[in-house]
């Protein structure tokens, strides 16, 4: 078992990083560019929000890799890089973590649909494991597998990484709350089918990212746990829904607004928690004061 | 009605392709769209007819439960699928000037932004009901928008952006196309976009789902 499950078993709420992307922009990344390049091009830009994350109080770091599989790469003509891509976000994010923390390699979506014959179930496992074995060779301790919407990709993509790294797996979907207040996935998969098929995938901890807010994490939470008791859950929620101003977006809850929700989402059932879109250091370090008093 | 057209209607809604698709369970072995269409152009129906009271009512049917929630991607994903192929057959006809489609819409995701889904499901969404869909792809500026716009100077124009860290070039982007060809309509989707947004950049329209764009296409042009 990884340290981070030992920690989960002996009752600790661990604290998760914040966003990437938006933090990537601010430092300059244009729109047509491949965010996981930087890896290589301005590795120093990656180190410091990995820093910034370390410093605010994270006990884990994500690495720059969320859109680094064959496919997503493939848009920028860099499908023949994956793994020194990877390997690379793997290595920055080891760097800033030093020993005492842990790294979770970040794999997205590829954006590909299996329904519609866009990708074969070989492909996209042959995807992830390159992904995934990538990852590990860089210094990852588990592999995350985020923002999923679709049950059949987000299973194949745990078992890639379960069969092929000495990885843990952690894996998180993305849910709405839709008309009549229950959660779903775009793809129409409620927290409840999620967690029977990821644990039954291996995934040794599983949960949501992204979404709409940190608020309706606790409903998504008390699902989860619902459905299973044992489970770690892992929440990595937005800043909100994205406002525009002066042609800028920003997001609506700040660092006390997130902290104030993270004493209910603990106590409905979640082990680790940290932020996606519009995140901030600012919000891990109020994040971790309230778990630091719990 | 035409009873082939009831039945072609109930074919889209349920996304049943073909008489070989195993989806959805409760119609196997029955007939699809690809049968029925060429059965009702067979038996002299004319592809206008199919269009309006096939096609159309069964799109519409797809997008109002999935407005509704009551149904999610994959199921519209096979209604879609199912228009497709009976669009094939249709195609020869529009070609030809027998059968007429309400309008133009162009749509593309915007720069930086190679995200495909929604404006996949929005584009077979208006083309089922009865537009000429022409899809600039992914990663789309202004210039590419401006272009199609000048090659069809009544069509709308509809911009998709998945990403926070996209959703700004909505702005450049529909300022140009307002300032290269004034009077071009815009209508904004994607996860984070609103309202709001729409209104600060100076878009015409935003739509949650795509049955808001239908709707608002055929409050403008049809």
């Amino acid at each position: 078992m990884s340290k981070i499950l030992q920690e989960i078993q002996k009752g600790k709420i661990l604290v998760s990083d914040g966003a990437w992307g938006t933090f990537l922009q601010q430092k300059g990344l244009k729109p047509s560019e491949c965010p996981e390049e930087w890896n290589i091009s301005r590795a120093d830009d990656v180190f410091d929000i990995a820093k910034s994350y370390v410093d605010a109080g994270a006990d884990m770091i994500e690495t720059n890799s969320f859109g680094g599989n064959y496919f997503k790469l493939k848009n920028y003509g860099f499908e023949d890089r994956v793994f020194e891509i990877n390997k690379a976000a793997a290595e920055i994010s080891r760097k800033a973590a030093g020993s005492d923390r842990f790294v979770l390699g970040s794999v997205g979506p590829t954006g590909k649909l299996l329904m519609m014959e866009e990708v074969t179930e070989a492909e996209l496992y042959e995807a992830f494991k390159e992904q995934s074995i990538a990852l590990e060779a860089g210094g990852a301790d588990a592999i995350v597998i985020e923002t999923m919407t679709d049950l059949e990709e987000a299973r194949i993509a745990v078992k890639a990484a379960k069969e092929n790294t000495r990885c843990e797996v952690f894996c998180t979907m993305t849910f709405d709350k839709i008309i009549g207040g229950e959660y779903r996935t775009m793809m129409g998969i409620s927290p409840t089918e999620m967690t029977e098929a990821l644990v039954d995938a291996g995934a040794a901890v599983i949960g949501a990212n992204c979404g709409n807010g940190i608020a309706d994490m606790i409903g998504i939470v008390k699902e989860i746990r619902l459905a299973n008791a044992s489970i770690p859950i892992l929440i990595h929620a937005n800043a909100g829904m994205p406002h525009f101003c002066d042609g800028e977006t920003t997001f609506p809850e700040s660092p006390d607004d997130m902290a104030g929700n993270v004493k209910e989402i603990a106590e409905a059932g979640a082990n680790i928690i940290g932020g996606c879109c519009g995140t901030t250091p600012g919000h891990i370090c109020k994040v971790r004061e309230v778990v630091k008093s719990l | 009605m035409n009873e082939l057209l009831i039945k072609l209607a109930e074919c889209i809604e349920f996304g049943k392709i073909n008489m070989a698709s195993p989806y959805p369970p409760q119609m196997k072995g029955q007939e699809g769209a690809d049968e029925i269409t060429r059965r009702a152009l067979e038996e002299g129906v004319p592809p206008q007819d199919i269009l309006s009271n096939g096609l159309m009512p069964g799109m519409e049917r797809i997008g109002v439960k999935f407005r509704e929630n009551k149904v999610f991607v994959p199921q519209v994903l096979m209604s879609a699928k199912a228009m497709s192929t009976a669009m094939l057959h249709l195609k020869p006809h529009f070609l030809s000037g027998a059968a007429k489609q309400k309008g133009t819409f162009i749509i593309g995701t915007v720069l930086g932004d190679l995200h495909d889904i929604g404006k996949n499901l929005v584009g077979m969404m208006v083309e089922g009901n009865g537009y000429k869909v022409i899809d600039l792809g992914t990663d789309v500026g202004s210039d590419k928008f401006i272009e199609a716009v000048r090659q069809n100077p009544e069509a709308v124009v509809g911009l998709s952006a998945l990403l926070t860290t996209t959703m700004v070039n909505m702005e450049k982007i529909t300022r140009e196309i307002k300032e290269a060809m004034p009077g071009t309509l815009v209508t904004i989707g994607g996860a984070p976009v609103n309202n709001d947004f729409c209104s600060k950049i100076g878009a015409d329209n935003y739509s949650p789902d795509p049955q808001g764009v239908v709707e608002y296409l055929n409050s403008k042009i049809a």
